[in-house]
């Protein structure tokens, strides 16, 4: 079925995504790629991996790829007021997406158990109709296979009884080092990320196309000033402080000789 | 958006083939023709291989050809499943319609009704053909009330660019075509220019502030890291946008080949006697006004933009 499930999803199946946390490391989309390389929608097809090799001509543009997980970088705000933002991207899951609606075949579809959307690639003509559909740019299409392909929210290892209890979380949320996405039941009230979302006014993006987005983002916090008399935070201005009155250069020993020659040299 | 050709070809040939249709359902209806005219055997004909054609071409855009037929299967929400089935559903009143010109016996094939039947079904597929694109909110430049009587419009155009093309050729012209040639022109060129005033002018609801949740309104946010140093899917289909300048040149040849030209040639038609120079007006003005539509559809893609650009840089949908 290419409707939307006809009663609204009560279970509702998302990642929150922190931008405040987030420090731009690629991992959760390269270990997103290496997961689902072998997944659900396997396989994750690259055209001229090794780039200046392709055939026909203006068909080069570096080597190319699915991939369902990307991160942008922004720089918001001019001068010292602006700030650089982390911003990793991938389908939202939202609750009335017409990139499922559009859907000629039916290949596209929405899931009434936990809002997942998903692709059926047996049934897919591969029309590209929902990836004009999609306002995220979520959905990557695939030249060998000939159909569609996108985010899965790792339905192959949330559910998955092979794996320990505390792996059955999307690739992407296991393998950020800095603990910036999150991953559960936004449709519960009570759920960890729902309170996430609440305390720290996460939202929706594009809000005014509607498809209303499962997926949250929590904004960067706001910048802290109260820098110390000479520019540094308080806190730094103190332990360098300390630290000069602990290390002074005078004293004796190999170690007072190490720690000269090292202001010396950072001192030039 | 990317235009690629073997959607820009199917819907101008399909959609002059359904004006055809249109055209030759009315005329007879009205008895500007006798039945079995040559006349509307040919315009009928001629719509059926246009539309198949287009068709066709409209598969090789799939990447699994071998599976179109599945596109039907959603006929109840998607207008892509709409267009569809009213296309094969419609080949049924234009058989019949082709057929009651040869047999004038069978009273089913002979009834008169299948005429205007075949044009409000050739109509009806044009309009979800133009609603595939009006309904997409992703595009602002599609999601215009110009869209779907465009699509319309243009192809009656053509349509009867094709059936004064026959009238001549059969020395058969009716006075009807070219009238209808002269009003279709002027309410779609009219249409087309508010079309482009109106995306000209228009601002989008959605930003990169409203596509990121960052900054406030007048915040200027930046691209610093695209997420890949190539051309991804996305920025390839949907990342497509031709200059301003070439956009201008694009638009006055459309205005000049698909609206001004037959113009023209429907105004001169009537007035000359000599079949031969008939005929090289009404092929004037089909090859301009086929000329125009495709540059017409060209545009239509070279010019929208999708809000996932916003992702990849660029400051405004
Ligand atoms: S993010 Fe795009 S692909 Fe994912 S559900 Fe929403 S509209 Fe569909
Ligand atoms: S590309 Fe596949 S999934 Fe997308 S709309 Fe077409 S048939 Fe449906
Ligand atoms: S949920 Fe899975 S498929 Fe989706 S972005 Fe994360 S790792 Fe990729």
């Amino acid at each position: 079925m290419t409707s939307l499930p006809e009663s609204p999803c009560t279970k509702k199946l998302g990642l929150v995504i922190d931008l405040d946390i987030c420090v731009g490391c690629h991992a959760c989309a390269v270990n997103c790629k290496e997961w689902n390389a072998s997944g659900h929608s396997a396989p994750m097809t690259d055209w001229n991996p090794y780039s200046g090799t392709e055939k026909r001509a203006g068909e080069d543009a570096g080597a190319w790829g699915i991939w369902f997980n990307r991160v942008h970088t922004f720089e918001v705000g001019e001068g010292a007021d602006s700030r650089t933002v982390h911003f990793p991207r991938s389908c939202l899951h939202c609750e009335t997406p017409a990139c499922v609606t559009v859907c000629p075949t039916g290949a596209s579809y929405k899931r009434e158990e936990d809002g997942i959307v998903l692709v059926n690639s047996e049934t897919c003509i591969g029309c590209k109709l929902c990836s004009w559909a999609c306002p995220y740019g979520a959905r990557e299409y695939d030249h060998s296979d000939g159909v569609m392909k996108k985010c899965t929210l790792c339905i192959d290892r949330i559910y998955n009884e092979n794996l320990d209890e505390a792996d059955r979380v999307p690739a992407c949320v296991s393998t950020c080092p800095a603990g910036a996405r999150h991953f559960g039941d936004l449709g519960d009230p009570s759920s960890e990320v729902s309170t996430l979302v609440k305390d720290r006014s996460g939202y929706d993006l594009m809000p005014e196309l509607d498809y209303k987005p499962t997926n949250k983002y929590l904004p960067p916090r706001p910048k802290r000033d109260g820098n110390g008399e000479d520019g540094q935070p308080p806190l730094l201005a103190t332990l360098a402080h300390e630290g000069q009155s602990n290390n002074d250069p005078t004293t004796e020993g190999v170690t007072g000789a190490m720690l000269r020659w090292v202001d010396i040299m950072l001192s030039r | 958006m990317n235009p690629a050709f073997s959607v820009i070809f199917f819907t101008s040939s399909s959609g002059a083939g359904y004006g055809l249709l249109v055209f030759a359902g009315l005329l007879t209806a009205m008895g500007a023709f006798p039945e079995g005219s040559h006349v509307i055997v040919c315009a009928v004909g001629l719509a059926m291989i246009l539309i198949t054609v287009g068709l066709l071409s409209s598969t090789a855009h799939l990447g699994r050809p071998e599976r179109a037929w599945r596109a039907l299967s959603q006929w109840r929400s998607s207008w892509l499943s709409h267009e569809g089935v009213l296309a094969i559903v419609t080949f049924l009143p234009t058989g019949l319609f082709f057929l009651g010109q040869f047999s004038l016996e069978q009273p089913l094939l002979r009834w008169l009704g299948w005429g205007p039947i075949t044009a409000i079904m050739a109509l009806l597929t044009v309009y979800s053909t133009g609603q595939i694109y009006a309904s997409l909110k992703t595009i602002r430049q599609w999601c215009t009330i110009h869209v779907v009587p465009g699509y319309i419009l243009i192809g009656l155009l053509g349509g009867g660019l094709v059936m004064s093309f026959i009238g001549s050729i059969f020395a058969l012209p009716t006075d009807e075509v070219y009238w209808a040639i002269v009003l279709l022109a002027i309410v779609t060129g009219i249409l087309k220019w508010d079309y482009w005033r109106n995306i000209d002018s228009g601002t989008a609801s959605t930003t990169t502030n409203t596509a990121t949740g960052l900054g406030t309104q007048n915040d200027r946010i930046r691209l610093l890291d695209a997420p890949t140093t190539s051309q991804n899917f996305v920025m390839r289909e949907m990342g497509f946008r031709i200059a301003r300048r070439h956009a201008r040149k694009l638009r006055q040849i459309s205005i000049t080949t698909l609206f001004l030209i037959p113009t023209l040639g429907a105004l001169c038609a009537p007035l000359i006697d000599s079949q031969i120079s008939m005929i090289a007006i009404t092929t004037m003005s089909l090859v301009s006004g086929s000329v125009g539509t495709v540059v017409e559809r060209w545009l239509f893609f070279a010019e929208a933009k999708h809000v996932v650009t916003l992702y990849y840089g660029s400051e405004a949908a």
